[in-house]
């Protein structure tokens, strides 16, 4: 499977990254080694195989759906960016 | 004792405790070995200050008798480690400035024990590398060197390896997705073993791939590794992948004796092209083995070779998906933005400025594998092969296998710089050995065994049952024992 230029800049949007456009090109080459090397994985007969969903067969333990902590909004702020009048500010999403 | 940063934690805590040595007295050794070690890049952020009230503490409840064995120990922590009020960043820039208001367990657990924080080690960027070049505080300097070139600690618990090493701290918290605590342990002639996974909660520790993922420690000998791994251990409520199982005294568990047991040699390590040297100290810790009493049997792993493209889709499309929380608006790294942008300008240029190479090809690689139409092509079929490679093991282990042997690395350290035109996949060869543990959950053990040629070391890998690390460090002690192993990385820095 190779990946184009226009695949890469798919990608690159998706994931949020801002790649340059001259840089597009060299990404779509790496993106198609690194898949080229995963194409091994065809040559593996997979039938009647379940796909792994946890590594250690235990049952996720349950607990009472109840508040175990909270009352520390300055807290949760603390390492923002940008923290006004007890909020997260970004950039206006709604025009 | 003015080098007592050079004791191992058992060394130390036996003179802590009969008084011939205090804590504070320890730490400052450590100090002056960590600000003389900044060649070595080891260590990024420095709390002298936490050392120091550490240490005193932990001189005072020595001295009201009954203390952990960790009490008044300094240790190095990989700074994936979320440290209260201290920079925890991942060696990435998009967390440039965080200081977590929380404590990850394994810290918590170690400063209950009284154990002492001397600072932050350097990393690959989020746990992905094999070299420790791609962090944003700049690569490590491994201790060892067979000329004047810089040689890389392996990756990606690169500053903790090198830390113990050369002797900056006593032991060291690493973290293992593919072979991180180990290939740098066999890089620089440590210990380190990761734990099975579930073993050691991951709470508080920033995920890179959270079914992979597993902490462990890093230390000077494999009491040591015992030591620290039991003070790390242990059922959490705050993660749900932690096994809610006792936590056995694994130093109890060395006696030395290995007597009847049968230890796996897989055929389909034997990789093609694989150095002379790496074999021959294979065929040694073998030898080593049968020596003290166990029967050496050959064991198949048919899906070795496919481990590494497995997980070079699992673990990215866990990263990608794990990574999507630094997007500028709760902590670390907000881009600047020019007029008119919106908030997908600030997430696009957020990431894009605080991730580094890497991290943007394996966010990318796990988009894409996880993007509609691609899902089942690749995700669900390394989820599959997955599952062959755990029941690969599962079956040798119930052939009556106890222990499996393999090489660490399939080279000795490698110099800085010198992977960095290479492909991406041919650093990613690195993990050969180790990657398939993590994608099996299984408990894994790095021990320094001999020195190459030039020198450097070389660490050979054991590999243990689900929830035996006590009887897989007891291997790893008779194969220390019988190497004999006490070479020590020559004073450059």
């Amino acid at each position: 499977m190779s990946i184009d230029v226009e695949t890469a800049r798919r990608v690159a949007k998706l994931a949020r990254i801002q790649v340059d456009e001259h840089d597009l090109p060299a990404l779509a080459g790496e993106l198609s080694n690194i898949l080229g090397f995963m194409e091994q994985l065809n040559e593996v007969d997979v039938t009647g195989v379940e796909p792994m969903t946890s590594v250690t067969p235990m049952r996720l333990k349950r607990r009472a759906d109840v508040v175990t902590d909270g009352n520390i909004q300055e807290l949760v702020l603390k390492n923002a960016p940008d923290a006004r009048e007890g909020f997260f500010a970004v950039p206006k999403v709604v025009e | 004792m003015s080098n007592a940063n050079e004791l191992t934690i058992a060394a130390a805590r036996d003179k802590l405790r009969a008084g011939d040595l205090s804590a504070v007295d320890l730490t400052m050794a450590c100090l002056t070995a960590m600000d003389a070690g900044d060649t070595l890049g080891a260590f990024v952020h420095k709390t002298p200050e936490i050392a120091l009230e550490q240490a005193r503490a932990a001189d005072a409840r020595l001295q009201a008798g009954g203390a952990p064995d960790l009490c008044g120990i300094p240790l190095g922590i990989k700074d994936l480690f979320c440290t209260k009020g201290v920079p925890s960043q991942a060696a990435s820039n998009i967390l440039a400035g965080f200081k977590p208001e929380y404590e990850s367990t394994v810290t918590a657990k170690l400063f209950d024990a009284g154990a002492v924080m001397l600072g932050k080690l350097n990393m690959d960027e989020f746990a992905m590398g094999s070299s420790n070049e791609s962090s944003c505080y700049g690569p490590v300097v491994n201790p060892w060197r067979s000329d004047d070139r810089e040689l890389s600690p392996g990756g990606s618990s690169g500053g903790s390896a090198a830390a113990v090493a050369g002797d900056l701290c006593l032991a060291a918290t690493g973290t293992d997705t593919g072979g991180s605590i180990r290939q740098p342990a066999a890089f620089c002639g440590i210990v380190g073993i990761k734990p099975t996974y579930g073993r050691v909660s991951r709470w508080g520790i920033i995920a890179y791939a959270s079914s992979l993922d597993q902490a462990g420690p890093m230390t000077k000998s494999v009491r040591d590794a015992a030591i620290l791994l039991g003070a790390m251990a242990g059922h959490d409520p705050k993660d749900s992948t932690s096994a809610d199982l006792p936590v056995p005294d694994f130093e109890a568990a060395l006696t030395g004796d290995i007597r009847g047991k049968k230890i796996g040699i897989p055929r389909e390590y034997r990789v093609a092209g694989m150095r002379p040297e790496i074999q021959k100290i294979w065929d040694k810790g073998a030898e080593m083995l049968r020596d003290a009493g166990a029967e050496i049997v050959e064991v198949s792993l048919p899906h070795t070779k496919y481990a590494l493209p497995a997980y070079y889709v699992i673990a990215p499309a866990e990263a990608s998906s794990n990574l999507a929380r630094y997007d500028g608006v709760r902590y670390g790294h907000r881009a600047k933005l020019a007029a008119g942008d919106g908030i997908t300008e600030m997430y696009e240029k957020t990431r894009a400025e605080g991730f580094g190479a890497e991290v943007q090809r394996r966010v990318m690689i796990g988009t894409y594998v996880l993007s509609a139409g691609f899902y089942d092509a690749y995700y669900n079929r390394a989820r599959k092969v997955r599952a062959l490679i755990k029941r690969d093991f599962e079956q040798a282990f119930a052939a009556g296998v106890d222990a499996i042997l393999t090489p660490a690395t399939p080279t000795p350290a490698f110099g800085l710089g010198e992977m960095s035109s290479a492909d991406p996949v041919e650093m990613y060869l690195n993990d050969v050995f180790t990657v398939t543990l993590n994608l099996a959950g299984l408990p894994g053990v790095s021990v320094p065994v001999g020195l190459d040629a030039d020198g450097l070391p070389l660490g050979l890998q054991l590999i243990g049952r689900p929830w035996e690390e006590g009887e897989l460090l007891n291997h790893a002690y008779v194969l220390e024992r019988a190497a004999g192993f006490v070479a020590k990385p020559q004073k450059w820095w």
